[in-house]
């Protein structure tokens, strides 16, 4: 019997579509946008100005904060302007706009394809390399990576966890990194496990993607230290609490972090970038992905500049079909519809999915008819109905009290909601404004 | 026979005597004062509970009033100045003059001047569109027209009108209880000064961008280029964010600002009709 987690949980339909494509380099684009806020935490600063000539790999905007992260430009050229966009939920944020002019990259960045396994650098200078080549947690969330490997006093990480579910239905991203890039994202694990002073590193992949099990386990078996379990296939699996308990049985506790359990979490796609930034002295600045759909006729995983016009992505996998309903950016049970196809990629974008209009419709919303199915959906226990209703009444310190903090917005209770109703949309309300008053409540 | 009822009789009265006692110390030994104008000022208020006011409900705001020493800050704006002067006179104090206001709209994106982008198909409500993203149209500031403020409204005084898609407020029916206010997350609804007449100019726009993007989103965007600050001759304009305000304590209502904008932003309510347009342009040109 393959691990799994226990709690909830639901199997939405696969659609890997692109599992057998391998991954595309796409041309460089003629100008790129680059929002100064795709990570987690404050946005960057830039540093460059109105009419600078960058290069490839140069930095363009650093980090405020400790939470923060460094952004890079992703292709040479002047900059035309520093203004606001339009980020991939239509709302205006600080970008820098580059013109780009040939492909010339900064000198110190080794180019060649070649495997280098020899990690040269300590512990700290890991950190220091990953925080300034701007490594954010490439899954989706974005946090910092930095801030991730640096373990607080008094603290103890045991274990490294990394990520190879890829739970959501249509992305394969991580799954083609696995079966193309192995070697290099083996030796990025070993180099997080050195950052993380660990011994152990375990390598989560559902059982859905055989051929990159096997390629995983092949490879690890020259690596001192990994390991490779095939979990059973289950969504949410990818999310940091359910793997770390699918994969040690270790649960972490409701307002706690993987540390508290001594596990730490990263992203194949982060260990990829990470074996980039250390060997290669490469910033982060492109990344994999996925643009699927039923009705593409190039459906495909591309490696793509940041900043690169979705528009440009759709080109190459063969234009929009007619009968596009929607675009989404990231998988279809957590992504957010995008407004605008002028909207760049950014560090976290994973996916994008194009659905055809009979498929994207909202059902009508019915009445609940407590069948609780919501509730043995939810992998972190809560009650998604009685959330939604007291976000729906503004009842928000009863929905404190009922956790909706711990909400992750896996999208499970609206997937298997037999009435239809919107429970994600509401307790996204009911999260928001929560973590709105604790705030003011601190503040005070 | 007749000694059984008279025994009922007697005894029911000596329990009920006994309780009435008993009920008439515990009243005594457990009475709360209540200042008996709370109930007096309560009878004169409107008894909406709209919590315009800023407190739960009516009776709360008598207790407020009867408790505060002078009235400033307290207001009801439901029953106005009469209701003020009323309450005023039970507790001896004066009322001080409070302007009455009125709720507007700074959104004025119809359809035909804010094309749609995209569509949105969630749950129908504002607050959780405004939550996932910018909305239906390129304007991030806009109205989203979704009707939380019709659900907030208590007194029936606005709806939204589905050939525009924004809220339309009745001057008749408005209390300016704030309640629509609190409802928009995009703060659009503004309590302003009500004017002879219903008379209002205001700017109905919120858009921050700057002028390229604000005017490519909708057409009647206020686009920040300050023509009306410099045509005011009494200080009532000021900009802010790409973003113009008419301040209306210091707006006199001489409607020089309106035919400045280029693009209609500034809206006249309730005015007679101009005259003449040749007349109209000399007069700009002269100020």
């Amino acid at each position: 019997m393959l691990k799994t987690f226990s709690t909830g949980g639901v199997h939405p339909p696969e659609n890997k579509i692109t599992a057998s494509a391998p991954i595309e380099y796409l041309p460089v684009p003629e100008s790129v946008v680059i929002p100064l806020s795709q990570h987690i935490g404050s946005p960057s600063v830039p540093v460059v100005n109105k009419g600078d000539y960058v290069r490839t790999g140069q930095l363009i905007a650093e980090g405020k904060g400790y939470i923060s992260a460094n952004i890079h430009s992703p292709v040479s050229g002047k900059v035309s302007k520093i203004d606001i966009a339009a980020d991939s939920s239509g709302f205006r944020q600080n970008s820098v706009f580059i013109d780009a002019e040939g492909d010339e990259w900064v000198d110190t960045i080794d180019r060649s394809n070649e495997l280098d396994t020899e990690i040269r650098l300590s512990s700290e200078e890991i950190i220091k390399k990953c925080l300034a080549s701007g490594i954010v947690g490439l899954g989706g969330a974005t946090f910092p990576s930095h801030v991730k490997l640096s373990v607080p006093s008094g603290k103890k990480c045991e274990i490294l966890i990394i990520n190879g579910v890829e739970c959501e239905p249509f992305l394969t991203s991580d799954h083609r990194l696995m079966l193309e890039k192995g070697p290099e994202v083996l030796t990025g694990v070993s180099i997080l496990m050195k950052a993380l002073k660990v011994e152990k590193a375990m390598i989560g992949i559902e059982n859905n993607k055989p051929d990159a099990i096997k390629n995983m386990q092949k490879l690890a078996a020259g690596y001192k230290g990994i390991s490779v379990y095939p979990l059973r296939v289950k969504y949410p699996q990818g999310a940091e609490k359910q793997l770390i308990k699918a994969l040690t049985g270790r649960e972490v506790p409701s307002g706690r972090l993987p540390l508290d359990v001594g596990a730490v979490v990263h992203n194949v796609g982060t260990a990829f970038a990470v074996y980039e930034a250390v060997q290669k002295n490469k910033p982060l600045f492109e990344r994999v992905v996925t643009v699927t759909g039923r009705d593409l006729s190039k459906p495909g995983n591309y490696l793509v500049r940041t900043g690169t016009p979705v528009r440009k992505l759709l080109e190459a996998a063969g234009g929009l079909p007619e009968n596009t309903g929607k675009i989404i950016n990231g998988g279809p049970m957590m992504g957010k519809a995008i407004s605008n196809l002028d909207v760049p990629v950014v560090k976290g974008m994973s996916g994008i999915i194009v659905i055809p209009a009979e498929e994207s419709k909202r059902e009508e919303t019915k009445p609940c008819i407590r069948c609780s199915k919501c509730v043995s959906a939810c992998p972190l226990g809560l009650e998604p109905y009685l959330l939604m209703t007291l976000s729906e009444k503004s009842l928000f310190e009863r929905a404190e009290k009922e956790r909706v903090t711990d909400c992750m917005e896996c999208g499970s209770c609206s997937f298997t909601c037999p009435a239809t109703r919107p429970l994600l949309d509401y307790i996204r309300l009911g999260k928001a404004n929560v973590i709105r008053m604790i705030r003011e409540r601190n503040i005070k | 026979m007749s000694s059984t009822v008279l025994i009922t009789i007697l005894s029911l009265s000596l329990l009920a005597f006994i309780a009435a006692i008993l009920l008439f110390i515990i009243a005594e030994k457990f009475k709360v004062y209540e200042d008996p104008r709370i109930d007096e000022v309560q009878a004169a208020l409107p008894a909406a509970n709209c919590g315009g006011c800023g407190f739960a409900g009516c009776r709360n705001f008598a207790e407020a009033l009867v408790k505060a020493d002078s009235f400033e800050g307290l207001n009801c704006p439901v029953g106005g100045a009469a209701v003020m002067a009323e309450a005023a006179t039970i507790l001896g104090r004066i009322a001080p003059v409070v302007d009455p206001t009125i709720a507007v709209l700074l959104c004025n994106g119809t359809p035909e001047s804010r094309p749609l982008t995209s569509r949105y198909d969630g749950a129908s409500e504002c607050r959780i569109a405004h939550t996932i993203y910018s909305g239906e149209t390129d304007c991030s500031y806009g109205c989203l027209g979704k009707g939380d403020c019709e659900k907030a409204c208590k007194f029936d005084a606005l709806y939204i009108d589905h050939s525009t898609g924004l809220p339309v407020i009745s001057d008749e029916k408005c209390v300016s209880c704030g309640a629509c206010v609190k409802a928009c997350p995009r703060n659009l609804i503004e309590l302003r000064k009500k004017a002879k007449k219903d008379r209002k100019i205001y700017v109905a726009c919120s858009n921050c961008d700057k002028g390229g993007p604000a005017r490519r989103a909708c057409k009647v965007a206020c686009i920040g280029c300050g023509k009306c600050v410099k045509v005011c001759a009494f200080d009532a304009i000021t900009l802010k964010d790409n973003l113009a305000y008419i301040d209306a304590g210091k707006c006199t209502f001489c409607r020089k600002c309106a035919p400045e904008c280029p693009t209609n932003a500034i809206i006249e309510v309730n005015f007679p009709p101009r005259k003449p347009k040749v007349e109209a342009g000399t007069e700009v040109a002269s100020a």
